[in-house]
């Protein structure tokens, strides 16, 4: 009976074609983006901010700025929001650009609007600035982690690492004997290395230098326990001890923010690397002998890369709620620069009397703050595989 | 029989294999005891055969193919791919072999990088073969995909728009991609439906016919192992119990694991009902096997010797080797 | 006849909505299955076959899913109809279902005494000690060793098969009269596979207790079933006796499942296969389901749903072309 069912059919012969109609990656996303309406929100005063923040430097910047965030009208102080100008008691170059104060004058009689669009400017270096800083640092140091942390740092990479730094950091604080000394020592250990590699096995070589390529520590081991050191600083106070020592600058702000908030990104990679590495596709391609470089960048980083996108966009918000607490307690941004901590702290000495100078720049930074959290969680969604393959 | 030994028809020669993974408890993680997922596997592959490698999850089954391909690196043994030991060699000098070996893995969802389109993890296999070229690229993609029964304009989608047997074809263009003579397949059909497993089974046939390809094939299946393979390693264990042709393997069995696993096929063509008789026990799994034979305690003739000989892979008749030191006697 | 009959579910329809599509996940689904009886559900993943079961107990999960029509009689009592706490009562107690997964099935912050007796306390009134012998005997029915020692391990200290031997041990804790089995041995060995549907025939013959048993493999189907519907792309596509459909298959699909099977008796000749893929339940062709993989489509199946053909002696097949071939063979005999 068998038999004759499999006579009765003939295979046709037909290539198969791709189930789903074919859509962009973009179209895919928008479809389950527009449905998280907090996260539209989000999305437009994100845009709204970052295009606010570019044309208020080109406003707020130059010889002669349409909006002059320094401009000082002592017969002008503390007018609240909306008010017009006295246009007798003020030379024709003193009054606003549109006329009347947007968001008031401060005590010294500066526009706060104007002063409002240069911390705009500010605040959006700093959170882009810092977050790419802790971003790279912390897709590199998660991508070793992940990917080579098996792997063993011997004795004599410990000891070469510790003599370089050392070195460097000696001639950096001004004694440069020792710190060459170092650096010297450093050169001649590799040049010992590369000698004692030549030899055929182990076996022949002294007792230190076996001691020197013993395996000390693996580098996962290694990298995740320097994670766990950072975090145990109370990251706010750290970075005011470094600022403290630093010259002030808004530079050196976004370097020392960046360098400071790397970790839960460095986490995030590890994790992500650890289980792709176990996934068939990699060992797919590493069958095929695709090397380790193009493994990492060209197949395993693109699917890693999610996480930390939505952590970047939250971890901006925090970049710049940090640099609005450092102005805020003066270790920010030096003062003729206004930047929207700076603006409050001026302002809240006259909280009663003119409420609008904390008001209006504590509830720009909520709003931006929670509109960067907003896109961040709209982003996971995006991004989780999961809920895609429901559309 | 028509097989014949001669060293030029074997493409893949494994001897003696071994695999322990450290089992690390307490807070120090020191080393508590090895389990031994592959204990002294050998096999040899003949040039244009399949090698079906059957046995239960946990065997070791896959373990091995990560060990032959070089994914995970081997404790002991040698592999010896056509002429020349690969076992030592370096990532360099292993690179032209690796163009040679080849692995169609289980999940057809895991298997693909979901980021990359079909036609870009095909090429990556296209680059490492040296065609530098985009318009021949694109010609040999065409090629391959057509050869697996795919049609082109699939090469700009992304895998999730492919059902699983779909995923599959794909992966078998790329492991074609480098123009490999051994494929080693892992249960590349269990992951499918039913009526997708036929597809797929004929698509390796006709590969295998086209391109002269030999197959490593492991799969938990006997009747897909039956249908396919021309020799037939039954592993348990980490250890191969039973090894002979198909023919052999299927109408006298000697081990009785594999009795056991040949009894317990779901056969849909003997529509006669097995009796029904008193559930068998459950039996204790344990990480650490006793000393001798390894399937003690599940085995129906377990006797107190059995722990006690050492096993050898006897050779019971011509190219069937048993290991259960009860097998030659009986058969004496 | 009709006392006989322990459940019956009739034309019934699951869908799950979505925004822009409707996937009819089950699409007017007829069976029944009688006391004590073993029935097989085939199917392939996406059938609607796992879907079917779960609407059963009512765990559909109801804001995508939606019952669209039918009725589900369990002894005469529309189950479809039930609030919440009379569909409780009947669930674990009259209909239990043992699932695939036996690890994630089962708690594993709990040992297997806690969660047998929790089964048992949910439904009858009985004190600790009473529970616990009572235990100790479902283990032993289901062939656990040494059952007493058992009460007190945990889920992840038990191999696989113990696992869905304890998952059984959970269902037959009330004494149901129907348990449902959604593919219990898909993730075993073929070894335990083989135990656990001896267990099952145990159970159903010792208990006389009727099996509804859902599964893509065919093999074990020729173990299990006294009765067999074949689902396909959420209707059944064919219905009968398990040697009916394994000998005599009247649906094109059945046949060709059937014929691509791999065995060793087919070695060196071609297998037949089904060409193209299962149906997206979301998009569903016109007329018959399968007739974009059928080798006897005829244009009507493009448009016209096909009606269940009578082949006598409970053997049913959806496919009027085929029937209409076999009336004239017989009529030109």
């Amino acid at each position: 009976m068998k038999n004759s069912a499999q006579k009765e059919f003939k295979e046709d012969f037909q290539l198969e074609e791709p189930l789903a109609p074919k859509k962009t990656r973009f179209q895919e996303f928008w479809l389950i983006f527009r449905q998280n309406r907090l996260a539209i929100i989000g999305f437009f005063i994100f845009v709204l901010f970052f295009l606010s923040a570019i044309v208020g430097l080109v406003l707020t910047s130059g010889q002669d700025p349409l909006f002059d965030p320094a401009r000082i009208r002592l017969q002008e102080k503390l007018l609240p929001p909306l008010a017009k100008p006295n246009l007798d008691s003020l030379a024709p170059e003193d009054v606003p650009a549109i006329g009347f104060y947007l968001m008031g004058t401060d005590d010294l009689g500066r526009d706060v609007f104007a002063r409002m669009l240069q911390g705009a400017w500010v605040s959006l270096t700093v959170g882009f600035v810092a977050v790419g800083i802790s971003v790279l640092i912390g897709i590199f140091l998660g991508g070793i982690a992940g990917y080579f942390g098996q792997h063993y740092m011997r004795i004599n990479h410990i000891v070469l690492a510790s003599l370089f730094i050392f070195g460097v950091g000696l001639i950096a604080v001004q004694s440069p004997h020792l710190g060459a000394a170092c650096l010297v020592l450093g050169f001649l250990l590799i040049c010992y290395q590369a000698l004692t590699k030549r030899k055929p096995r182990k076996k022949s070589m002294p007792s230190w230098t076996r001691f020197l390529f013993k395996n000390a520590i693996s580098v996962d081991t290694l990298i995740m326990r320097v994670v766990d050191i950072m975090l145990c600083f109370p990251s706010f106070f750290l970075i005011l001890t470094v600022v403290a020592l630093l010259p002030a600058s808004i530079y050196n702000i976004m370097i020392v923010i960046g360098l400071t908030s790397w970790m839960g990104t460095t986490r995030f990679v590890r994790a992500e690397f650890l289980s792709l590495r176990e996934q068939d596709f990699v060992a797919a391609v590493r069958a095929l002998g695709v090397s380790n470089y193009r493994i990492i960048f060209r197949h395993m980083m693109p699917n890693a890369i999610a996480p930390v996108l939505v952590s970047a966009t939250i971890g901006i918000a925090t970049a710049i709620l940090t640099e609005a607490g450092l102005s805020f307690l003066g270790f920010g941004v030096p003062p003729p620069h206004a930047t929207w901590g700076n603006i409050l702290s001026d302002g809240k000495r006259f909280i009663f009397d003119a409420p609008w100078l904390t008001f209006i720049p504590g509830i720009v930074i909520l709003i931006v703050v929670l509109s960067f959290n907003l896109f961040g969680e709209g982003l996971r969604d995006v991004m989780n595989p999961k809920l895609r393959e429901r559309h | 029989m028509e097989t014949r030994h001669t060293p030029q028809n074997i493409i893949l020669k494994v001897e003696d294999l071994k695999k322990y993974f450290p089992i690390r408890r307490g807070f120090f993680q020191n080393i508590r005891g090895w389990i031994k997922a592959v204990d002294g596997v050998s096999f040899e592959i003949e040039r244009g055969k399949t090698l079906g490698l059957v046995g239960e999850s946990g065997c070791g089954k896959t373990t091995v193919a990560w060990l032959i391909l070089k994914l995970l690196k081997m404790d002991e043994g040698r592999i010896i791919f056509r002429d020349t030991e690969i076992s030592e060699l370096s990532e360099k000098e292993m690179k032209p072999y690796r163009q040679e070996m080849q692995m169609v893995f289980q999940d057809p969802y895991g298997s693909l990088n979901p980021r990359m389109t079909v036609g870009q993890s095909i090429e990556e296999g296209l680059s490492i073969l040296g065609i530098k070229s985009r318009k021949k690229r694109k010609e040999h993609l065409k090629k391959l995909l057509e050869m697996v029964g795919m049609s082109t304009n699939s090469s700009d989608r992304y895998p999730h728009e492919f059902s699983g047997g779909q995923r599959q074809r794909i992966g078998i263009a790329r492991a074609l991609s480098v123009e490999p003579s051994l494929v080693i397949c892992d249960e590349p059909i269990s992951a499918l439906d039913v009526s997708i497993q036929a597809q797929i089974i004929n698509l390796l046939k006709d590969l295998q016919d086209q391109l002269e390809l030999s197959y490593l094939f492991i799969s938990h299946d006997l009747n897909v192992i039956g249908y396919l393979c021309t020799t037939i390693s039954v592993m348990y264990k980490g250890l191969i119990v039973e090894s002979a042709s198909a023919e052999a393997l299927f109408s006298h069995p000697y081990h009785p694991y594999t009795i056991s696993l040949l009894s317990a096929i779901p056969d849909p063509e003997s529509s006669v009902k097995k009796e029904v008789k008193l559930p068998a026990r459950d039996f204790s799994d344990t990480l650490i096997p006793p000393d001798g034979c390894n399937y003690q305690g599940r085995c129906p003739m377990d006797e107190p010797r059995c722990g006690q000989e050492d096993l050898i892979f006897t050779e019971v008749e011509k190219d069937h080797f048993v290991r259960c030191w009860k097998v030659p006697k009986n058969n004496v | 006849m009709k006392d006989n009959r322990l459940i019956s579910v009739q034309d019934l329809k699951v869908y799950f909505r979505s925004n822009a599509t409707t996937a009819r996940a089950v699409d007017g689904v007829t069976f029944e299955v009688d006391r004590e009886e073993t029935v097989c559900l085939v199917g392939e993943s996406g059938c609607g076959k796992t879907v079917t079961a779960l609407s059963i107990l009512g765990l559909v999960p109801v804001p995508p899913g939606d019952i669209a029509g039918g009725r589900i009689l369990f002894k005469g009592q529309g189950l479809l109809d039930l609030d919440d706490n009379n569909m409780q009562s009947i669930r674990g107690n009259h209909i239990a279902m043992v699932f695939q997964e036996p690890l994630t099935s089962l708690n594993p912050v709990f040992t297997i005494g806690d969660q047998i007796s929790e089964a048992i306390s949910i439904h009858k009134n009985i004190d600790t000690g009473t529970q616990r012998e009572r235990c100790v005997q479902l283990l032993r029915d289901v062939g656990i060793a040494a059952p007493e020692q058992r009460l007190n391990d945990y889920p992840h200290q038990l191999s696989g098969g113990q696992r869905q031997r304890v998952m059984i041990a959970m269902a037959l804790a009330c004494d149901p009269e129907l348990i449902i089995a959604d593919e219990p041995t898909t993730a075993l060995d073929v070894t335990v596979q083989d135990q656990i549907l001896r267990l099952f025939k145990y159970i159903q013959k010792t208990r006389a207790m009727s099996i509804l048993y859902i599964t893509h493999d065919l093999g074990v189907v020729t173990h299990i079933a006294d009765r067999v519907y074949v689902m396909y792309s959420g209707v059944i596509a064919e219905q009968g006796f398990t040697s009916q459909i394994f000998n005599h298959a009247k649906h094109p699909y059945t046949r060709g499942l059937l014929a691509s099977l791999p065995s060793r008796s087919k070695r060196g000749k071609r297998l037949y296969s089904i060409p193209g893929s299962v149906p997206d339940p979301a998009h569903k062709p016109e007329g018959c389901p399968f007739h974009p993989r059928c080798p006897h489509a005829i244009p009507s199946c493009w448009s016209e749903y096909p009606q269940m053909c009578d082949y006598g002696e409970g053997h049913l097949a959806r496919c009027p072309v085929l029937f209409e071939k076999t009336k004239k063979t017989i009529d030109d005999k």
